[in-house]
């Protein structure tokens, strides 16, 4: 199948020289839901920010390729690269509570891109965003577009934002813990609203997460991070029948779903985190040499 | 409604805080040393010649009965007589005041406009040597008082190289028949070219020195907030969408990190109106701040007390404005 | 928690060193002012009127920086006119600093009736043009050094009560007030051993803006002629005078102005230095 993001050995440091992201390498088949596991501090928002270009400025990217759809976004200028990012991918943030403008009203921030950028006419743009808010099962859309942020609870705000991530039909979208920040009770419905709206819109969607359950309902593929490198690429099913890496193996065994429901939490054995750090170490110092 | 009532509590508050202007203004000019009456009558004028004048004036009374009286008057709109110019109170400073307005106004209109595009290209080229530029200029220009910078304009654009007029408001020679003082706005309204630019190039110097420390304070409170907006998700999410840099800065960030600077900028354009005292003085500019001088100069207790009074109502008006203001453009407030 | 050391490794800045260079300078001239002034500052020649400064064709010796229209030397009024500013920005800033700051410790510290008096008075100190205040101020006084004194401490005590106050209040929320307090302490003990101590570095930073602000006052004040005497030598006087004959004789206007300019800078760097140096949260 052939891949329609494809990082190759991305590389991100700090401005003073340490390492966050250590040669990744990812693949996002067209069309595929692949997951980006990882504890926090792994570096896997990273790579989101890393391909959209939106990094801190504390970051760089060192090294590496990032095709997207057949071009190498870091060969191409700031501004061009800016434009296309634009106009094939989207974001799906974590935080719906400031992720969402607020002194502007809903409408305009989902259609004034369209506009602005895509060159739709406004009409055109208004009609979208009210069918789009209805996909993502807004009542009373014409209302809302009127509303401002603060008048919405959490949940409304996040379908807001994928129902904006999905408006100019983009055909990669990069959801950075999109239910994080959610209700437990809200999370499941904005899970499955995610889902069903990749499915029908046939969107490539790189979702990051550290929850191993959410992947496990939504994802064809995933990757494994752990200290800035991927340590396992896999499809889902042989994955959890049979992880390769012991961090995996350690990590599956801790998500008490899919080993013994009413079991008691494993944490990541101390030999394995050895285990890998020794890994990294010899990566490193192999890319050293 | 909460809102109305935090009007009328504002209200409440300014109401005692010019009642204590008054009562502190009142107390402190009477205890002038000097016979403001004697001063006004020709040498060898007799003791009763005084005696009829300080009953005119009400000086003979007590300095309570005094205050009923005048605060009586002021509530029917009468601030008394000036002693020295011999003309009602309220005409003269009514008269003055269009000048001083204008001015307050010009200032702050260019601090906002230097303030707002420093603070811009600060966050522009943040983390760079731009920005260390930005911060030593506001720094600079934060730490030098007003009248300072209207002595240093005078040198450069009065002196060594002479651009702009050092003193007066307008040009003797110009034909003004306007109807209200308000010559700028007048100007403008009728479209009279030649009067705007004789009044800009009297104006220039002294709205520039008023505007410089406040155009410091805005620029390094709009930074700061800029910067710290520039952190937010929307502002990513912005980027993402495609959108450049000046965009995100101008569209996505400034419009809610201008609010926090907005009530900071309250206070300081009273400050401003403040300044305006001896800025007029020193450019010989025909506001309200250059006739009280003169009045304290020469004792005029009415028309000093008159014009305290004006600007306590100015300042506390500016900051009730600003408060609504900030309603007004908050929409979390304004649906609260 | 920081590293202690880190404050005494930290090098003093630049700002630092330049504005109490000048600020040193500046009170050497003004101590030594009778000795190393080139000529009296009240001795007026009308034949040696408007002489330029040094550098230009047709100056006498000894009047380096020239003369004003009555023919004194400007150097030596600008080195007289260094005692006055100097001496106002001492004693008036440190009275401000006194009084503002006391009442500012009580309101923000005691709460109550207290607070609500003095934040009331606060209240209406902002409401005066403070230029006009002191004018007016100098106009019932008379004009004298103490007038001025006591003209710039009446209109300047709130800068120091509303920021005091401020931190009073933060400070007294903390626990090791409320700690000393059950240990039997009286309050106004807390208050000098507690809650002063902490607040020391933000009134020695404002008693250093204070200085700057009162060489200005002092200034504005002799500028419209309501300072001292109108014949002794000060700075805001020498402007005045420079102003009205800045295009004849610039110099009368420029070299006093640089001075009080350098000061006023000098003063409030001094103080945003501090500022830095203190504030943990800036560091």
């Amino acid at each position: 199948m052939k891949s329609f993001l494809s990082i190759r050995n991305l590389s991100v440091r700090l401005k003073n020289g340490s390492p966050i992201l250590r040669s990744v390498s990812l693949d996002v088949a067209a069309g595929q839901v692949h997951g980006l596991v990882g504890e926090s501090g792994a570096g896997k928002s990273m790579i989101g920010k890393a391909v959209l270009g939106t990094l801190p400025r504390a970051l760089s990217v060192s090294g590496g390729e990032i095709w997207l759809d057949g071009t190498d976004l870091m060969s191409l200028p700031p501004a061009e690269r800016r434009r296309r990012i634009g106009a094939t991918a989207a974001l799906i943030p974590q935080d719906p509570l400031t992720a969402l403008n607020p002194s502007k009203r809903i409408g305009p921030q989902i259609t004034r891109r369209l506009v602005d950028i895509l060159g739709w006419s406004k009409q055109d743009a208004q009609d979208r965003a009210l069918e789009l808010l209805g996909e993502v099962h807004i009542p009373d859309p014409a209302r809302v577009m009127r509303n401002y942020p603060h008048e919405l609870s959490g949940g409304m705000r996040q379908r807001i934002l994928i129902a904006s991530a999905f408006a100019a039909e983009p055909r990669l979208i990069i959801a950075d813990e999109p239910t994080t920040a959610l209700d437990v009770t809200v999370q499941k419905q904005i899970l499955r609203l995610i889902a069903d709206m990749q499915t029908r819109h046939g969107t490539a969607l790189l979702f990051v997460t550290h929850d191993l359950g959410v992947v496990s309902k939504v994802c064809d593929t995933l990757s494994v991070l752990y200290a800035g490198k991927v340590v396992e690429e896999a499809r889902m099913h042989r994955f959890f029948m049979r992880p390769i890496h012991p961090y995996s193996a350690a990590l599956l065994a801790a998500t008490p779903t899919y080993t013994d429901p009413t079991g008691s939490l494993t944490p990541v054995s101390q030999e394995v985190i050895d285990g890998v750090e020794a890994e990294v170490a010899q990566h490193d110092a192999r890319r050293a040499r | 409604m909460t809102l109305l009532r935090t009007i009328f509590l504002r209200l409440l508050t300014t109401a005692i805080t010019l009642f204590g202007v008054a009562v502190i203004v009142f107390v402190v000019i009477r205890v002038v040393p000097g016979n403001p009456i004697a001063m006004m009558l020709p040498p060898g004028a007799t003791e009763a010649d005084i005696a009829r004048l300080q009953a005119q004036y009400g000086f003979d009374k007590s300095i309570f009965d005094q205050f009923l009286i005048w605060l009586s008057g002021v509530l029917q709109g009468d601030f008394g007589t000036s002693i020295s110019l011999r003309q009602p109170v309220s005409k003269l400073v009514l008269n003055r005041l269009p000048a001083t307005l204008e001015l307050s106004i010009m200032a702050l209109l260019m601090a906002v406009l230097m303030g707002v595009t420093l603070a811009l290209i600060g966050t522009r080229f943040r983390d760079g040597k731009t920005e260390g530029v930005v911060d030593v200029t506001a720094g600079m220009a934060l730490s030098i008082p007003d009248f300072l910078w209207g002595l240093v304009l005078i040198l450069l654009f009065g002196v060594f190289w002479p651009v702009f007029h050092i003193s007066g408001r307008i040009s003797p020679a110009l034909n003004v028949d306007f109807t209200t003082n308000f010559y700028l706005f007048e100007a403008i309204a009728r479209l009279r070219f030649d009067v705007m630019a004789d009044l800009a190039a009297h104006m220039f110097m002294p709205a520039l020195a008023l505007a410089i420390p406040l155009a410091a304070i805005v620029s390094q409170l709009l930074k700061q907030s800029l910067k710290e907006t520039m952190h937010l998700d929307y502002v990513t999410l912005a980027r993402t969408k495609g959108y450049g840099e000046n965009h995100v800065i101008t569209r996505e960030a400034l419009p809610n990190a201008i609010l926090p600077t907005l009530t900071l900028v309250g206070v300081q354009f009273t400050f401003l109106i403040g300044g305006t005292v001896i800025i007029e003085r020193l450019f010989s500019y025909e506001g309200l701040g250059n006739m009280a001088i003169d009045a304290v100069i020469n004792r005029d207790l009415p028309l000093i007390q008159g014009i305290v009074i004006l600007f306590a109502m100015l300042f506390t008006l500016v900051n009730l404005a600003v408060d609504m203001l900030y309603v007004v453009l908050n929409p979390r407030l304004r649906h609260a | 928690m920081r590293d202690a050391r880190g404050d005494l490794r930290r090098p003093v800045g630049l700002r630092l060193w330049l504005s109490g260079g000048w600020l040193t300078l500046l009170v050497l001239g003004a101590v030594f002012a009778p000795w190393i002034a080139p000529k009296d500052p009240l001795m007026q020649d009308l034949f040696l009127g408007r002489l330029p400064p040094f550098w230009e064709s047709g100056t006498e010796p000894g009047f380096w920086l020239g003369t004003d229209s009555l023919g004194r030397d400007v150097l030596s009024r600008m080195l007289y006119g260094a005692r006055l500013a100097l001496e106002v920005a001492m004693i008036a800033g440190t009275l401000t600093c006194i009084i503002g700051a006391a009442l500012g410790l009580i309101a923000g510290y005691y709460r109550g009736w207290p607070d609500r008096i003095i934040s009331r008075f606060v209240d209406i100190w902002m409401a005066f043009p403070p230029v006009l205040f002191a004018i007016l101020l100098i106009a019932v006084l008379g004009p004298g050094l103490w007038s001025i004194i006591i003209a710039i401490v009446v209109i300047d005590w709130t800068r120091f009560a509303r920021v005091i106050r401020a931190e009073a209040m933060s400070q007294g929320a903390m626990d090791y007030v409320a700690s000393a307090q059950v240990a039997g302490r009286k309050r106004f003990g807390t208050m000098l051993t507690e809650i002063l101590p902490n607040v020391l570095p933000t009134i020695v930073v404002l008693l250093t803006l204070e200085m700057g602000i009162a060489v200005i006052v002092e200034a504005i004040l002799s500028f419209v002629n309501l300072s001292i005497s109108t014949d002794s030598p000060t700075w805001g006087g020498m402007i005045a005078e420079g102003r009205t004959s800045v295009h004849q004789a610039w110099w009368v206007l420029v070299f006093p102005l640089i001075a009080l300019f350098l000061t006023v800078l000098s003063f409030s760097q001094l103080g945003e230095g501090l500022k830095d140096r203190f504030d943990p949260v800036l560091r």
